[in-house]
């Protein structure tokens, strides 16, 4: 009795409108914009963060904790709508993300969410070679670099399956959404030759590590880039020749969230140009957001080709999509295959 | 009755903390995803990778409690053989890093040992060879060796705390050289406190995940790591409980050798 008294009041008092369970990546929000959203709207935020989309998806599935708001990318968000584990949004209550987010990015999300039924996208970007010059002499075009003995113990890959084999299947010239096994053996095996050179596996950790000059190349999302070079100006980001990954993250409201109101309001509210701003200028990753975009002062960062890349002067571009559950093994299979590969 | 009472709160725990869990392992083990029975989570075991990584994870953690113990002894004896307000002054700087987080004085090691590191800067000062094993399997054990070096050294150290001076004292007056003592009395008599710090760094050392992708850069692949993909990236629930209950097997077979060599049981508590 007590201690629901000691718990249940102070929160009460300040939070009038209830709470919103928010799941989202790690370091992927300005934290002033949720302490923000609580003042305005008297509504309590529990905060969570996950690092992969492969991470997120069991706790969602498993329907345990009950987040109203996660953030997945483009190829989990269809795997959620095909395994009917998401709410429909309804829009009116998202007068924000109707007006501010760029049309194109909402016909982008179609290949994932037909209709627009499910999400609204939050960030989005690219994977690229994140390089030291002063490490690495030729100019970087491709991702056949990162197969170069002469970086060898300088190279950090994606601790992530599908990033991971995107690099090995665009560098073969094969769809990164490819499902057919002989393609995928032939960029398993090519991920195996590669491991000898490979520094090693990390996710968030390349950031930090190029910063640190620990190593030569990175395989990295584009959002981390101008972060990066902030702190490291020897720094400089390359959208390989082969073509890469193009991703939206986006919100997206569970099928059995509990505050459902309360997350679209969340939602809206990060959709507003003034915090969506703030986000992009914490985070630094690119900002679908046209009210945002151009309220950015700094008019370099506005046009910057890294920020906001026109995707029209790159080749084989593609968006992840979910390849089914077969697939799924054939690849957490395979990618086991190179973990467990040692050259001695 | 009242004693009966008493213990409820620790039925209850063992219960719902212990008991049930290892059940609803040994049910995911040995079923597929439709509920039926199933051997082949079990047997997945035999695949090349699987079978590798077990290996390996014997390999790394019987290094890492080798290493421990070839430590861990002759320190225990030092502070035995030293007076109460010096070994419990020393014994708090043992114990002192495991007030920290786990995770946080391994993530620490990674920083210490990475190519532009702490320990490589000092070492390029000094115009010394630099240190190149972060990323490699010596970096895991290691950390094995740093994290788990105190539930060695605590075990030896009551041991030979417990042993009798007399009995040394009378070895000496019949004629034993130091040597002798040793082997003949000192060390069979510490024989429960090594077995138990062996359990108590084995079974950590062969199950761990954090320590091999944090200071292994994920290049090697221990079952504990297959074990937690299993469980949090591919969300194979069933394989990993099966692989669980392959590892359970070893756990428990050093349990029994533990238990035929540590007959009067001492070792097993601290």
């Amino acid at each position: 009795m007590t201690a629901c008294l000691f718990a249940g009041c102070g929160s009460s008092d300040k939070y009038p409108n209830g709470k919103v369970y928010v799941y989202n990546w790690g370091e992927y929000i300005d934290e002033e914009t949720i302490k923000l959203f609580e003042k305005e709207t008297g509504i309590e935020v529990i905060y969570d963060e996950f690092d992969t989309n492969e991470t997120m998806y069991p706790k969602i599935e498993a329907g345990a904790s009950n987040y109203d708001v996660v953030c997945p990318s483009d190829y989990m968000i269809q795997k959620m709508v095909d395994n009917d584990l998401l709410a429909e949004l309804n829009w009116d209550n998202l007068p924000n993300a109707r007006s501010n987010i760029g049309a194109e990015y909402y016909e982008q999300s179609l290949a994932f969410d037909p209709d627009n039924r499910y999400s609204v996208p939050y960030c989005w970007g690219t994977v690229g070679i994140l390089y030291n010059t002063t490490m690495v002499d030729e100019p970087v075009t491709s991702w056949s670099i990162l197969w170069d003995e002469k970086y060898k113990d300088n190279i950090l890959m994606q601790d992530s399956v599908r990033d991971l084999f995107m690099v090995a299947l665009k560098e073969l010239g094969y769809s990164m959404n490819s499902t057919n096994e002989a393609e995928l053996q032939e960029a398993k095996n090519l991920l195996i030759t590669q491991k000898p050179l490979v520094q090693a596996y990390v996710i968030d950790q390349v950031r930090d590590k190029m910063i640190g000059d620990e190593a030569a190349l990175g395989v990295i999302y584009s959002g981390e880039a101008i972060y990066t070079q902030r702190e490291n100006p020897n720094l400089a980001y390359v959208i390989p020749e082969e073509g890469t990954n193009v991703w939206i993250d986006s919100w997206v409201i569970p099928k059995n969230a509990e505050n459902k109101e309360n997350a679209e309001k969340f939602i809206d509210f990060m959709c507003r140009g003034d915090i969506a701003l703030m986000n992009f200028e914490f985070i630094t990753y690119s900002t679908p957001n046209t009210a945002a975009r151009d309220l950015i002062e700094d008019e370099d960062i506005r046009n910057s080709e890294i920020a906001f890349p026109d995707l029209s002067q790159y080749n084989n571009l593609e968006t992840f999509s979910y390849l089914g559950e077969e697939a799924d093994r054939l690849y957490n299979d395979l990618w086991k295959e190179i973990k467990s590969y040692t050259s001695y | 009755m009242n004693k009966k009472m008493l213990s409820l709160p620790y039925l209850f725990w063992c219960a719902a903390f212990i008991i049930i869990p290892l059940c609803m392992v040994v049910y995911y083990g040995l079923t597929d995803k439709t509920g039926a029975f199933t051997l082949a989570n079990i047997a997945a075991i035999a695949t090349a990778e699987h079978s590798k990584a077990l290996w390996f994870s014997l390999l790394l953690s019987l290094a890492g409690t080798i290493i421990c113990l070839l430590l861990a002894y002759p320190l225990a004896m030092i502070l035995s053989g030293m007076k109460v307000s010096q070994h419990s002054f020393i014994v708090l700087i043992f114990i002192l890093p495991m007030w920290m987080n786990f995770l946080l004085r391994t993530m620490a090691w990674e920083t210490l040992l990475e190519k532009n590191g702490i320990i490589n800067t000092v070492l390029r000062f000094l115009h010394l060879p630099s240190l190149n094993i972060i990323n490699t399997p010596s970096a895991i054990i290691l950390g094995m060796v740093y994290n788990f070096l105190p539930f060695m050294v605590l075990p030896i150290y009551n041991a030979l705390t417990k042993i009798d001076p007399n009995v040394v004292n009378a070895a000496k007056d019949l004629g034993a050289g130091s040597i002798q003592t040793f082997l003949r009395i000192i060390f069979p008599l510490s024989l429960p406190g090594v077995i138990s710090g062996i359990t108590m760094v084995f079974v950590p050392a062969l199950t761990t995940f954090v320590i091999s992708t944090l200071l292994g850069g994920s290049k090697i692949l221990l079952i504990g790591n297959v074990i937690e993909q299993e469980f949090t990236q591919t969300g194979n629930w069933h394989l990993g409980s099966g692989l669980s209950i392959v590892l359970m097997i070893f756990i428990l077979l050093n349990m029994v050798l533990s238990a035929i060599f540590d007959k009067e049981g001492e070792g097993a508590t601290l």
